[in-house]
């Protein structure tokens, strides 16, 4: 069956996961549900230990058994050492058939690989899959599905039961006895525990691992000692340098720089630039040099930001510091600059369910005026592709894209015309993940494409004749002009993953990918 | 033109390739691999034969390696990778069979 993006959704999928195919944004907005409780295991005792000597001791009083599902965040980014540590334990202990409910996967986790190989991982639910298990379960090798959604539709999937956590592992910089977790004052500190806080509160089994055991009371906790099982500490729960693997630095390059002056232009130019406005962006060299760039016209203007948002770097967390900020709530601390400010009072802390989830009664990502995004791909349908490479093999994560793009008033999405020989600019993305109807401005370094649905923006930025605009279909013109029109990239049958819309509709499918070989 | 000795153009840095050309076997035989294979191996390995076609070239062992390089960085590498392995530096025939 077609979905509301043209993507056709088999219905032996739709049978086999009990989903329905994408109907548009806001399909579900309104429609009541039920949020599942968690099961409680009282503590009434006071001379109880919630301390186990070891993951093994954690796991045997979780009561681990084939077939669970675990869960895990990523604030450790590819510094995290919990996935990797947990999954061998569970591994020599010969459970198989293991669902892995991780908040996003990187290169950090290449080591599972032999564990889908050999049935001990059958099942991935992530934000998205990065490095050998993205290209392994493209190849795949992973025996049930792979299925991707948002930060926010990852909190909506918890809360709504369809994904239930046996054991939520929770690795925590600094932890008390009494699994009291805070994000910072260890020695592997990574800012905040946003992701987890679904897990605490929806997990039937909830563990803390720590490598940094403080005293009682380690407060303010930024999980409770309320929804904590065990507490296990461990020589180290993460690499603190690598935390920032992958953050932009300050750019030199001219093209991303006129990237950044583009994107600055068309958020001056448009009518959500007044005292008071809301902005999130990402790590991307593009979007950290706007907003650099952005800040300049901020002091030139008088104008102050209300609220940023998300994953946050080092130039927002400037700009708190500097008072061009009212107040940042952060979800994900994408450096160590980001790690280091929480201790900023206006620096606020916000889970993963407040920040984008979309079946709660209102997330942040709805507030938000402007959000700055990256892409692998944008088709002429305005509809994004951020999981699956253009060879069609599954590398990167969905994050907070479908969320922030649907919330914000005006989303931007920057991406150059062409990344190597592959035109961003395309006639149909490999996958969707985030649908055109939330996508309102595209800025390449070949011009700016406005969504037709969006006329006041095309208005606005037609009168201020500040980028030089282009229509969509342009740009991808211009595009294969110069790279010429790909092949379409030959897939298997197999289905191997899902691409998960934000409510739980089915947006595309990932198929498996096909060894290449020439015709004849 | 006759493949006299090996000889190779180009880099593996990201939109460039890297040809090697070896004397052949009686045919040519392109060994192509390709970051962008999928979707531009057709077109590459087209380029890459109309050029040696355009050399003269019936008799080589050729070897492509490419990072993304647009048509005409390959076409200027096999054309530069043939020329060397003639030993020709000067008087290269611009605006014929190099267009």
């Amino acid at each position: 069956m077609k979905n509301a993006v043209g993507r056709d959704i088999p219905d032996e999928i739709l049978k086999l996961t009990g989903k329905e195919p994408f109907q548009g944004n806001n399909y579900k907005n309104g429609v009541p549900f039920r949020r599942v409780a968690p099961i409680i295991r009282p503590v009434m005792d006071n001379e109880h230990s919630k301390l186990v000597k070891d993951i093994h001791e954690a796991l045997v009083k979780c009561k681990a058994h084939s077939g669970m599902t675990v869960s895990f965040h990523h604030h450790f980014r590819e510094g995290d050492l919990i996935v990797n540590m947990v999954m061998e334990e569970i591994h020599k202990m010969g459970l198989k058939n293991i669902t892995l409910a991780a908040t996003s996967l990187g290169k950090a986790h290449d080591p599972l690989v032999p564990m889908i190989e050999d049935g001990t991982i059958t099942r991935i639910e992530a934000s998205g899959v990065r490095g050998k298990i993205g290209q392994a379960i493209s190849d795949g090798k992973l025996k049930g599905l792979a299925i991707m959604r948002s930060h926010g539709g990852r909190v909506r999937s918890l809360v709504t039961g369809e994904t239930k956590v046996d054991i939520a592992f929770i690795g925590a910089p600094t932890s008390d006895d009494y699994g009291n977790l805070r994000g910072i004052g260890g020695k592997t500190n990574c800012g905040v525990l946003s992701y987890s806080h679904v897990d605490g509160d929806c997990a039937e089994y909830v563990v803390a691992i720590t490598d940094c055991l403080v005293p009682f009371p380690n407060f303010p906790a930024h999980i409770s000692m309320t929804k904590v099982d065990y507490v296990c500490v461990v020589d180290a729960i993460g690499i603190p340098e690598k935390i920032a693997t992958g953050a932009a630095k300050p750019t030199t390059d001219q093209r991303k720089l006129m990237m950044a002056e583009y994107c600055t232009q068309v958020v001056v130019n448009t009518p959500y630039f007044k005292d008071g406005f809301s902005y999130q962006t990402g790590v991307g060299g593009a979007s950290i040099a706007s907003t650099i760039s952005l800040t300049k016209i901020m002091e030139e203007r008088g104008i102050k930001m209300g609220f940023g948002v998300g994953g946050l770097t080092k130039p927002m967390c400037d700009l708190l510091d500097r008072g061009m900020v009212r107040v940042l709530m952060d979800t994900q601390a994408f450096d160590l600059d980001a790690v280091s400010n929480v201790i900023n009072p206006a620096h606020h802390r916000i889970t993963a369910g407040a920040y984008a989830n979309p079946f709660n009664k209102g997330a942040f990502v709805n507030k938000l005026d402007y959000v700055i995004l990256a892409s692998l791909e944008v088709d002429v349908n305005f509809n994004c592709n951020v999981v699956v490479g253009s060879d069609g093999v599954i590398t990167g994560a969905q994050g907070g894209h479908p969320d922030t793009a649907q919330g914000a008033k005006c989303t931007i999405v920057i991406c150059p015309l062409l990344q190597g020989r592959i035109p961003a600019i395309c006639t149909n993305v490999t996958t969707v993940t985030t649908p055109g109807e939330s996508v309102d401005i595209v800025v390449t370094d070949y011009g700016v494409a406005v969504n037709p649905n969006r006329h006041d923006l095309l208005e606005a930025l037609e009168k201020a004749d500040c980028v030089p605009l282009k229509t969509i279909e342009e740009l991808r013109d211009i595009a294969y002009s110069i790279v010429g029109e790909p092949e379409p990239v030959e897939f298997e049958d197999r289905i191997v993953g899902i691409i998960e819309a934000r409510d739980g509709t089915i947006m595309d499918v990932v198929r498996q990918a096909k060894p290449y070989k020439f015709d004849d | 033109m006759v493949i006299q000795k090996p000889a190779i153009a180009g880099t593996l840095e990201s939109s460039d390739c890297m040809v090697t050309v070896e004397p052949g076997e009686g045919k040519i035989d392109l060994d192509l691999d390709s970051a962008v294979i999928r979707q531009y191996g057709k077109q590459i390995r087209k380029v890459i034969l109309e050029t040696l076609q355009r050399l003269d070239v019936t008799d080589a062992k050729i070897t492509v390696v490419d990072k993304g390089a647009l048509d005409c960085t390959i076409k200027a590498r096999v054309e530069c990778a043939v020329y060397r392995s003639n030993g020709v530096k000067d008087q290269l025939p611009w605006g014929g069979a190099i267009v």
